[in-house]
C-alpha cells in the first residue's frame, strides 16, 4: 500500500504560512523535531475533496534554497528528499503574500523550478486590498504556469479551493514538467519575479499604510523603549501574578493525589517512591506550567503581532555589546520567569552562534525558582531595616542579587561569543513584518504544543532523574537510632560534596540540600527543612525555619549561600532542554561546568570577603 | 533628477531614494545572500524610516514592498542616490 501523499507547504517567513496550514489541516497536527537539528517538524492531516487523506507538512519559511539558517536548510533538503526522517512530497502548496509579490514571487519561482505539481496561495489578498493593491490571479496563473488560488487563511477563504486543486494534481499520474532545476541566480531570480509582479498588479493606490503609522510610534526614539519597557512590565505583572492561583491548585492538586496513592498503599519502598519520588519531585516541576503557558502566551502573541521583530529592533545596540543581538532580549527577559521556556524561545534566533550564546547565559537571568531560596535566606539574616528614604535592606540586597545576575549574563556572553562559540554573524538582519491582530486558534495550537512539550519532558527525563534522588535518598535504609540522612548513598555523596563546600563556608546540611536541589533550585528550600525537622527535637517545634538557620548559619555561610545559588545550574529542566536544544550532551555539561565554577568562585569570594569583616 | 550617490547610511531618514550599486565585496557570505533575499539590487527603491533608539542604530528601510532592518554596518555597502521629491 502506498504512504499517504504527502504536500509540502513552503514560502517566505511571514507569509501566513503557518496560518493557513492550520486553517488547511485544524488541531489535527503533530510537533516532532527532524533528527539531528533542532528545527520543529509541524504535519498535519487533511482530507482532499474526493475523501481521500493527504498528509500536509509545514515547512520553516525560507527566502530561498540557499541556506542561511538551520531552518532553511531543512526546507531546502525536504524539497529535494534529502532530509533524514522526511520522504520526499508529491505535491507543493507555495505560499506567497499577495502584497508583498516582488519578493515572494522570486522563492515561489526557483520552488516552480523544482518541477514538482505545485499550487499556488496567493494569501492575505484582503490585506493587500486594504493597502491599495488589485492583483490579477489570473494572469499570475498564466505568468507562472501553476494554479494560483486567492486565500484569506484567517478567514478560511480559499481554503477549499487550494484542497481542490491539490486533489486535481494528486490524482493525475505524477508527471514532472521539463524542470530546468532551480535556479541559484538569485539576482536574475529577483529581477523576473519583479516582472511577473509588476504584471499581476492591475491598480495601485498609494494609501497610508497601519504598520507605517503604528511603527511611527512603537519604533520612536523616545515613545518606542517606553513601550517596550511598558509591554515587559505588563508581561511580568501577568507571569507572577497571574499563574498564583492555578500553580496554587496544580500544587494541591498534585500533594492530594499523592496523599491519596499514599493512604492507598501499604508503607513499602513502592509507596515511598510514588510519593516522595514521584510526586513530590515531578510535582515541584508542574508548578512551572501556569508560569510558562502565560509567559509562551505573551510570546506568541508579540510574535503573531509582528511585534517581537521590533522589540528586537530597538534593544539589538544595546545588546550588540555584550556580543549578541536583538534577537536574544525576548529569550533573555523571558528566563527571569524561568530559563526553559526562556531557551525555547531562542529558536527565533536565525544565526546559529547567537543563538548558543543566548542558550548558554539564559540559567543566569534569576528565574522565579530562585525566590523561594532568595526570600527564605534574606528573611533569616538580613535585618528589616531602611537604609534610605523608602530604601530597605532586604529589598536592596535582593535587587542586588537580579543585577548580579544580569551582569555576569552580560559579561558571559561578551565572553563567550569571543571564545568558545566565537565566528557568529555579528549582524542583525531582519524583516520587519506587517502589523497583524493575533488570532486566537494560532495562539491556542501554539500554546497547546509548548505544554505537550513541557510535559513530556516533565514525564521522561525529570521523571526519571527524580527517581534516582529518590533512590539514592532512600538506600541503604537506615537501622534503628540511624539516620536516614546519615545512611543512604545521598548522605554518603553529600559528606563528598561537603570536602568540597567547606572551604567556601558551605556547612554539612547546605551540603545535604545541594543534590535534590539539582532537581529544582527551590527544593533546596525544601531539603533544609527537611534535615531541620528531622533533626529538631520537641521544644524547638515551634521554631520557623528562618529562626532554625539564624541559629546555625554564620551571616557569612548566608551571604555565600546567596552567591551561590546566582550561578549555579541547579535545574533539571535546564540542563534538559539544553540539551534537547543544542542537540547532544556537549554543551549542557559545558553550561554546567562554567556555573558551577562560577558559582564556586562567586560563594568563596563572599565568604571570606565576609569574614574578613568579623562577619564569620 | 537625482541626488548625489551616497552610502544608505548616510540618508536622510523618509528621504526615497534608489540604489545605485552594492558593495557585495564589502559584505560577508550570509550578509550578502540575507540582502539578495529581502531583494536589495540595484534600480530597487529603497527609504530609510526608522533608527535604533540606542546609538541610532540599527536602521530600518523600506526596500521595495518590504520593511527590513539592517545594522548601519551593513547599510554602509549599499549605495543610493535620492530622488528628486
Amino acid at each position: 500500500m502506498n504512504p499517504v501523499p504527502l504536500v509540502a507547504v513552503a514560502g517566505n517567513p511571514n507569509a501566513g504560512k503557518s496560518a493557513l496550514f492550520n486553517a488547511l489541516t485544524g488541531a489535527r497536527q503533530k510537533v516532532g523535531n527532524y533528527p539531528g537539528v533542532t528545527v520543529e517538524r509541524h504535519v498535519g492531516k487533511a482530507v482532499l475533496p474526493d475523501g481521500s487523506p493527504v498528509e500536509l507538512v509545514d515547512l520553516p519559511g525560507a527566502y530561498g534554497l540557499d541556506p542561511s539558517s538551520p531552518d532553511e536548510r531543512v526546507t531546502r533538503d525536504v524539497l529535494l528528499g534529502k532530509q533524514k526522517g522526511e520522504r520526499l512530497p508529491q505535491a507543493l502548496l507555495i505560499v506567497v503574500d499577495a502584497s508583498n509579490l516582488d519578493n515572494h514571487l522570486r522563492f515561489t519561482l526557483q520552488l516552480i523550478g523544482l518541477g514538482l505539481p505545485t499550487v499556488v496561495a496567493l494569501n492575505m489578498v484582503d490585506l493587500a486590498k486594504r493597502d491599495g493593491l488589485e492583483l490579477d490571479a489570473r494572469r499570475l496563473e498564466q505568468e507562472l504556469g501553476v494554479p494560483v488560488v486567492e486565500t484569506v487563511a484567517v478567514r478560511k477563504r480559499g481554503i477549499a479551493e487550494v484542497m481542490e486543486r491539490l486533489g486535481g494534481l494528486l490524482l493525475e499520474p505524477r508527471k514532472l514538467r521539463a524542470g530546468e532545476g532551480p535556479t541559484h541566480d538569485l539576482l536574475q531570480l529577483q529581477r523576473k519575479a519583479r516582472e511577473i509582479a509588476m504584471n499581476a498588479i492591475l491598480r495601485e493606490t498609494p494609501v497610508r499604510r497601519i504598520t507605517h503609522q503604528l511603527d511611527g510610534v512603537l519604533l520612536h526614539p523616545v515613545a518606542g523603549p517606553i513601550i517596550l519597557a511598558a509591554v515587559m512590565f505588563l508581561m511580568f505583572q501577568a507571569v507572577f501574578s497571574w499563574s498564583v492561583v492555578p500553580a496554587d491548585a496544580l500544587q494541591a492538586a498534585t500533594l492530594s493525589v499523592g496523599n491519596w496513592v499514599g493512604n492507598a498503599l501499604a508503607d513499602s519502598w513502592l509507596r515511598s517512591l510514588i510519593v516522595d519520588g514521584i510526586f513530590a519531585g515531578v510535582g515541584a516541576v508542574i508548578v512551572f506550567l501556569p508560569q510558562i503557558l502565560i509567559l509562551f502566551l505573551f510570546i506568541l502573541v508579540l510574535e503573531s503581532t509582528g511585534y517581537m521583530v521590533r522589540a528586537a529592533f530597538i534593544m539589538d545596540r544595546l545588546m550588540s555589546h555584550a556580543g549578541l543581538s536583538g534577537r536574544a532580549f525576548i529569550p533573555l527577559l523571558s528566563s527571569f520567569a524561568c530559563a526553559v521556556p526562556g531557551i525555547m524561545a531562542t529558536r527565533t534566533i536565525d544565526d546559529e552562534k547567537d543563538r548558543l550564546t543566548t542558550i548558554l547565559v539564559a540559567p543566569l537571568m534569576t528565574c522565579s525558582a530562585r525566590l523561594p531560596v532568595y526570600t527564605l535566606i534574606i528573611g533569616a539574616f538580613i535585618p528589616a531595616i531602611t537604609v534610605g528614604p523608602g530604601i530597605g535592606l532586604q529589598g536592596l540586597i535582593l535587587f542586588g542579587l537580579y543585577i548580579s545576575g544580569i551582569a555576569s549574563a552580560l559579561l558571559a556572553s561578551l565572553v563567550l561569543s569571543r571564545t568558545v562559540v566565537k565566528g557568529g554573524d555579528g549582524h542583525f538582519m531582519m524583516e520587519l513584518p506587517k502589523y497583524q491582530l493575533p488570532r486566537l486558534a494560532d495562539v491556542a495550537i501554539g500554546l497547546w504544543q509548548r505544554a505537550m512539550i513541557f510535559l513530556k519532558r516533565a514525564g521522561t527525563i525529570i521523571l526519571a532523574t527524580t527517581i534516582i534522588l529518590w533512590a539514592l535518598a532512600s538506600f541503604p535504609q537506615a537501622g534503628p537510632g540511624e539516620k536516614q540522612s546519615d545512611v543512604s548513598i545521598a548522605g554518603h555523596i553529600a559528606d563528598g560534596i561537603h570536602a568540597v563546600v567547606a572551604p567556601i563556608g558551605f556547612n554539612k546540611d547546605i551540603s545535604m540540600a545541594l543534590l535534590p536541589a539539582m532537581a529544582a533550585r527551590e527544593v533546596a528550600v525544601a531539603a533544609i527543612g527537611t534535615v531541620y525537622s528531622l533533626d529538631s527535637t520537641s521544644d524547638q517545634g515551634a521554631q520557623t525555619l528562618q529562626q532554625r538557620l539564624t541559629g546555625r548559619w554564620s551571616l557569612a555561610t548566608a551571604l555565600a549561600f546567596l552567591a551561590w545559588f546566582v550561578f549555579a545550574p541547579q535545574c533539571i529542566s535546564t540542563i534538559a532542554v539544553t540539551r534537547r536544544e543544542t542537540n547532544g550532551w556537549r554543551w549542557p555539561l559545558f553550561m554546567v561546568s562554567y556555573l558551577f565554577v562560577l558559582a564556586y568562585v562567586a560563594a568563596g569570594a563572599t565568604y571570606w570577603t565576609a569574614v574578613a569583616f568579623g562577619l564569620g | 533628477m537625482t541626488g548625489p550617490i551616497i552610502p544608505l547610511d548616510q540618508l536622510k531618514l523618509g528621504t526615497r531614494a534608489r540604489i545605485t550599486a552594492i558593495d557585495w565585496a564589502a559584505l560577508g557570505e550570509s550578509e550578502a545572500c540575507r540582502l539578495r533575499h529581502f531583494g536589495f539590487d540595484e534600480g530597487v527603491s529603497i527609504q530609510p524610516l526608522h533608527l535604533g533608539p540606542f546609538g541610532r542604530d540599527p536602521l530600518a528601510v523600506r526596500v521595495g514592498r518590504m520593511t527590513v532592518a539592517i545594522r548601519k554596518a551593513q547599510a554602509r555597502a549599499v549605495k543610493v542616490a535620492a530622488e528628486a521629491a
